[in-house]
């Protein structure tokens, strides 16, 4: 692949660890804009942690982060941690880094109009009749329209997670996060939620995935990762990962899962 | 019927009626109550965060407050936090070569009662903290709100629908604690009724007309705060 502008998103060696428990042992990923990016792996191979290294919910303690060829400035805190130098900077790196949360994460007391205006409105600070017809556009695309003034307790959990992905969408992020998607879905919710998250890897978005659905991941990913006990233990694209891996252990969890 | 006429007679709001002063000093407690419900709910919400995110000088200080407020009976606290900070003061004033000052009744009221409704709040809004879905602060974070907003937008109202209960028992609470202020002579509800009931001797039916005006005060409290929680707990459905 052939790079001209830099890579939307370039994390480097992120290492993490709780007490002694290390999580990530340098874990590295380049993403160009429009790469779909899937992050396969078993429960504790590290995937959800690497993800949410990098908006920094989780503070790495090693690691170099690029985002649209701005690095995060990091300074060594505790026992020689990384630790963001400015969370300023992290603030306004995270606004272009929306994330669509396992467990949905809207927020109860606004409706899922108020929910998908919020961040434009509060934090990029945009007009709010602008917003509103941007939400209200991107609520019809994810199928919410009707329920825009409904509050999310109220909604199915397919319809909250459509709701929290036209919230992403909202602030037009560069590089959009997904950790477990549907993992809190009922089987038969799943299908609706990934419809939404196909169409927007046909339309070009950058995208970070972290799922256990192995057909999707297969189906709409332009690169695949493999993720074993901290480290990315086999990655290329979805044909070689899924159709012949090099790696034992991904040959095993794939073909257990993808049937 | 003379004698409901006499009792009329001595409810009426105009003298040589006692109703006016009743009602005076009803306003007062509504008031004296109000002040100090704001002011401890500023130090509770102070509390609750420094509680939740300080260090651990913050914590100890913290701590120390919360226990000893909550430990000490109140009205031993309220003589004591009223002359002994009315002294306190004055000695300062002393000390700095300005005059002494007659500490206001209404003011050193509502900041000995809010000092101990802060100690009560500063709980009752930690809990309601710890009660919101951390995934929704998360998320707050994760679209870039800073701290003073994510605040003033999420945690806030999220944690308004867990307080409200703890909130409104604090204040039926303060309502009536502030006829302890009566030991310090202020003239509020409780005050102005042993002042009527004395100088009458219609001892009963002063304290009927107290007791029916606090009652007042906890229905009309109630209605206020049904409308709030409902309000708060718009986007939450009805439990069974």
């Amino acid at each position: 692949m052939t790079r001209l502008a830099p890579p939307a998103l370039l994390v480097d060696d992120v290492h993490k660890s709780y007490g002694i428990h290390e999580v990530l042992k340098g874990v590295s990923l380049s993403a160009a804009k429009g790469d779909v990016i899937s992050l396969i792996g078993s429960s504790g191979s590290g995937k959800s942690t690497f993800l949410r290294c990098i908006n920094f919910l989780e503070i790495p303690d090693r690691g170099r982060f690029v985002f649209n060829g701005e690095d995060v400035l990091l300074k060594s805190g505790q026992g020689g941690r990384a630790y963001p130098a400015s969370w300023r900077q992290i603030e306004r790196i995270r606004t272009g880094l929306a994330m669509v949360f396992q467990s949905f994460n809207l927020w109860p007391h606004m409706t899922v109009l108020e929910n998908v205006i919020e961040a434009p409105v509060y934090v990029q600070k945009m007009n709010r009749k602008e917003a509103i017809d941007r939400a209200e556009g991107l609520l019809a695309k994810v199928g919410l329209y009707e329920k825009r003034h409904v509050y999310p307790a109220f909604m199915s959990g397919g319809q909250q997670q459509r709701a929290s992905i036209a919230r992403a969408l909202c602030v037009d992020p560069a590089v959009m996060l997904f950790d477990e998607p549907t993992s809190a879905l009922d089987p038969e919710l799943v299908g609706e939620v990934l419809k939404v998250i196909r169409d927007l890897a046909e339309e070009g978005r950058t995208m970070l995935l972290v799922t256990h659905e192995m057909k999707f991941a297969r189906d709409v990913s332009s690169h695949v990762m493999f993720l074993h006990q901290g480290r990315v233990e086999e990655e290329g694209p979805p044909a070689q990962v899924f159709g012949a891996p090099i790696s034992a252990r991904c040959r095993e969890f794939t073909g257990a899962l993808d049937n | 019927m003379s004698s409901t006429q006499s009792m009329l007679e001595l409810l009426s709001p105009y003298p040589p009626g006692w109703g006016g002063v009743l009602l005076s000093g009803a306003l007062s407690t509504v008031m004296i109550s109000l002040g100090a419900y704001l002011v401890g709910m500023l130090i509770g919400l102070l509390g609750a965060i420094g509680k939740l995110k300080g260090n651990r000088p913050v914590l100890f200080v913290l701590d120390v407050y919360t226990t000893a407020v909550r430990a000490i009976p109140e009205l031993i606290l309220i003589i004591g936090l009223y002359y002994a900070g009315t002294d306190g003061l004055n000695r300062i004033l002393l000390s700095l070569g300005l005059p002494a000052i007659e500490v206001n009744g209404f003011v050193a009221a509502i900041a000995v009662l809010g000092i101990v409704q802060g100690a009560y709040m500063t709980e009752v809004l930690r809990g309601a903290i710890l009660a919101i879905p951390v995934g929704q602060i998360e998320a707050a974070s994760a679209f870039g709100m800073r701290p003073f907003l994510r605040f003033r937008r999420i945690v806030l109202p999220a944690l308004m629908p867990n307080a409200l209960p703890g909130l409104a028992n604090l204040w039926m609470s303060v309502t009536k604690d502030s006829a302890l202020i009566a030991v310090v002579g202020y003239q509020e509800l409780a005050l102005a009724t042993r002042l009527a009931a004395g100088n009458t001797k219609h001892y009963f039916l002063f304290f009927l007309a107290a007791a029916a005006l606090y009652l007042v005060i906890t229905l009309l409290s109630n209605v206020v705060f049904g409308l709030l929680e409902s309000r708060f707990r718009r986007g939450q459905p009805k439990t069974a």
